[in-house]
């Protein structure tokens, strides 16, 4: 699904990533987790293509294409979907019409015919009851007002609308209580097939007591130094990652 | 200075050539107004930059332009702009053209100004301004809308067409429109201004709009001129206690647009919202000046004026607020935003506030802003194309705007027109 080898960017003139080697089949949930600083977020804007990561060396394959040579609507249209650890706001633009322009683009470039707004509502109405969440948050500014959680909750619906082949989720439990992360992660969880991929992307284990991985990395100053399975996580929560951050 | 200095004498000429075939020629109190005019306009010129009014608009391409032609009477065919209610009044190069009007089921009088100047002795010219500008428009209108809605009247929706008909030779046309609503009466006008002309032209309207107590007036503005176009256009409303004025303009077309919006607040309890739009693309240069005077007490005005631009364009915005010693509990509100598409585009602006009652509330704000990285980036993370991410931060940035606007089918006309517009801005960027 997707690899990515000897990948080296920096934002502003400063290296952040150090040369990333990760393979993520098909089917497969993988984390990475790390310490603050470690690149996490910045290899998750890289994969989705935002402006000012400069990629200076390396490549990215995503079933079998060049992930880095795509414009960001591009890699969306493959497949891509990016969770926002900070989802923006967008004043005046309703939540129903962003996600059916949305949803639309990527059918359209996938060869299927657009929904309108009727067939669009009775889809949406589904998966906003899946994740519990009120219907009104359809006719709403995208996040404008919304919580912490909304937002987080507000990706999650997107993600089950777009029904990616690779889902990123960066920090995806950050700013959540426990009754939020539950229902976030049931979502991702319900969203899990063996033909589609997860990465996620945490600084605590916590998330991945909901989202089982099959594999777990950990990235320290923007290299991947070790990999294991999800028992891997559950050592970095009891011992903190000093001790690997000594060894790297 | 001289009148020939200031680019008069064309339009000078033009009236003493034309005085004695002009609408209503035969009035003494009509000629008079016009003769007065000429004076004015003479003595005045057109307002140069160093006029504090017109420190961001230049007018010498217009005053250099020499529009000299004879009566605009237009007979043959010309594209319309789509309808969008039954009810329209259509004039071209400010003619009324009674065969493309459908004004049949109108529940109140609505036609020729020509051919009813006989009852408006006294009522043109008793709003207008007496600058150089107004002064233009009396002294060679020849026609205009006349409106007018009898007390406790819904007159619906009325369309006002005004088109500018292919030509190959400069030309200028300055009509007057008569609005007035009678107590508690109501009425939606969308005044449409489109042209296909080639050769510069000159679209010079003035609208004077009198509402009785309690009366409504919702107007829409779609200003769509040829590109060829110089535009200006000046708005005088007088409300009674009580009425509501609501000017939405959309400013589009013409390579120089000047809008004048001035609304007095005469009566006590009145409502006057002016909001509106300048889309413009390169090379063109839209001047929004409006000027609100609170003259009594317990009134209420909001005005939001959004501007985008793109490639080499210019916008300016300047709108004043009186508020006179009588016009107490005044609550005010101006704000104006511009979204800047490209690092040649300028905004100009410059809000005044001249208050001398001592229990008011009145605030104003200006923005200038290009497109928002990150909420583009977001959008295309989505599948959205750029072009179209574009597009929608474009008319959310317009949204606060046009959700003021009360009226639903005004609503969507507004929005298709900012469709259209950008539309056009990807074609010009293919």
């Amino acid at each position: 699904m997707l690899k990515i080898e000897g990948l080296t960017a920096e934002v502003e003139g400063k290296p952040i990533l150090n040369g990333v080697d990760l393979e993520v089949p098909q089917g497969e949930v993988h984390a990475i987790m790390g310490p603050n600083g470690s690149g996490k977020s910045t290899l998750s804007y890289v994969l989705a293509g935002r402006e000012g990561y400069e990629v200076t060396g390396g490549a990215v394959t995503f079933r079998g294409q060049d992930l880095l040579a795509m414009e960001p609507e591009e890699r969306a249209a493959a497949g891509v979907f990016l969770a926002f650890q900070y989802p923006v706001e967008l004043p005046g633009v309703g939540n129903a019409t962003f996600m059916r322009t949305a949803l639309n683009a990527i059918r359209k470039s996938r060869g299927e015919s657009e929904l309108d707004a009727m067939q669009f509502l009775k889809l949406a109405r589904q998966e906003l009851k899946s994740l519990s969440m009120p219907e009104d948050m359809l006719k709403r500014g995208v996040n404008v007002g919304f919580s912490g959680g909304e937002k987080k909750r507000n990706e999650i619906l997107q993600m089950a609308l777009l029904r990616p082949a690779l889902a990123i989720l960066d920090e995806t439990d950050s700013g959540l209580d426990i009754d939020a992360l539950k229902i976030v992660a049931d979502g991702v969880n319900a969203l899990r097939s063996p033909e589609s991929s997860t990465l996620v992307i945490t600084h605590y284990q916590r998330l991945l007591n909901y989202i089982v991985p099959d594999r777990v990395h950990v990235l320290v100053q923007g290299r991947i130094v070790r990999s294991g399975g999800p028992e891997l996580a559950k050592e970095l929560e009891a011992q903190g990652y000093g001790a690997i951050q000594a060894a790297a | 200075m001289t009148a020939l200095a200031t680019g008069t004498a064309g339009f000078l000429a033009r009236f003493e050539g034309l005085r004695d075939q002009l609408p209503g020629a035969r009035r003494p109190w009509l000629n008079a107004l016009r003769a007065d005019a000429a004076q004015a306009f003479a003595a005045a010129g057109f307002p140069s930059r160093r006029v504090e009014a017109w420190k961001y608009t230049d007018l010498a391409p217009i005053a250099q332009a020499g529009f000299a032609e004879p009566l605009t009477a237009v007979n043959g065919d010309v594209a319309l702009p789509a309808r969008i209610v039954p009810a329209r009044a259509v004039f071209v190069d400010g003619r009324f053209r009674g065969d493309l009007s459908n004004l049949k089921d109108v529940p109140f009088r609505a036609g020729s100004l020509a051919q009813h100047l006989g009852e408006t002795q006294g009522r043109l010219g008793a709003l207008a301004g007496k600058g150089a500008l107004d002064a233009l428009n009396t002294m060679l209108f020849e026609d205009g809308l006349i409106v007018d809605v009898p007390e406790g009247v819904d007159g619906g929706v009325l369309e006002l067409v005004n088109v500018a008909a292919p030509s190959e030779r400069p030309f200028a046309f300055h009509p007057r429109h008569l609005i007035r609503l009678g107590r508690n009466a109501r009425l939606t006008l969308i005044e449409t201004t489109t042209g296909e002309a080639a050769a510069p032209y000159l679209h010079n309207p003035v609208s004077e709009i009198a509402l009785a107590e309690g009366a409504t007036l919702i107007h829409g503005r779609l200003q769509q001129e040829a590109a060829s176009a110089f535009q200006l256009s000046a708005v005088h409303a007088e409300l009674a206690q009580g009425a509501t004025y609501d000017n939405f303009t959309l400013n589009a077309g013409a390579r120089l647009a000047r809008n004048e919006i001035h609304a007095a607040l005469a009566g006590p309890g009145g409502a006057c919202h002016m909001n509106g739009a300048q889309l413009l693309s390169d090379g063109q240069h839209a001047d929004t000046t409006t000027f609100l005077d609170h003259a009594a007490p317990n009134c209420a005005s909001r005005q939001t004026y959004k501007s985008v631009l793109a490639g080499r364009s210019r916008g300016v915005f300047q709108g004043k607020i009186l508020v006179r010693q009588a016009a107490q509990k005044t609550d005010g509100y101006q704000m104006n935003q511009a979204l800047l598409l490209g690092p040649e585009a300028e905004m100009d602006s410059k809000p005044q506030l001249e208050i001398y009652a001592d229990d008011v509330k009145c605030s104003h704000g200006a923005t200038v802003g290009e497109l928002d990285a990150e909420q583009l980036f977001y959008l295309r993370a989505r599948g959205i194309p750029e072009s179209k991410a574009k597009a929608m931060l474009v008319e959310a940035f317009l949204h606060e705007a046009v959700e003021t606007v009360a009226d639903a089918t005004l609503r969507d006309a507004l929005m298709g027109a900012v469709d259209a517009w950008w539309t056009q801005q990807e074609g010009l960027a293919a």
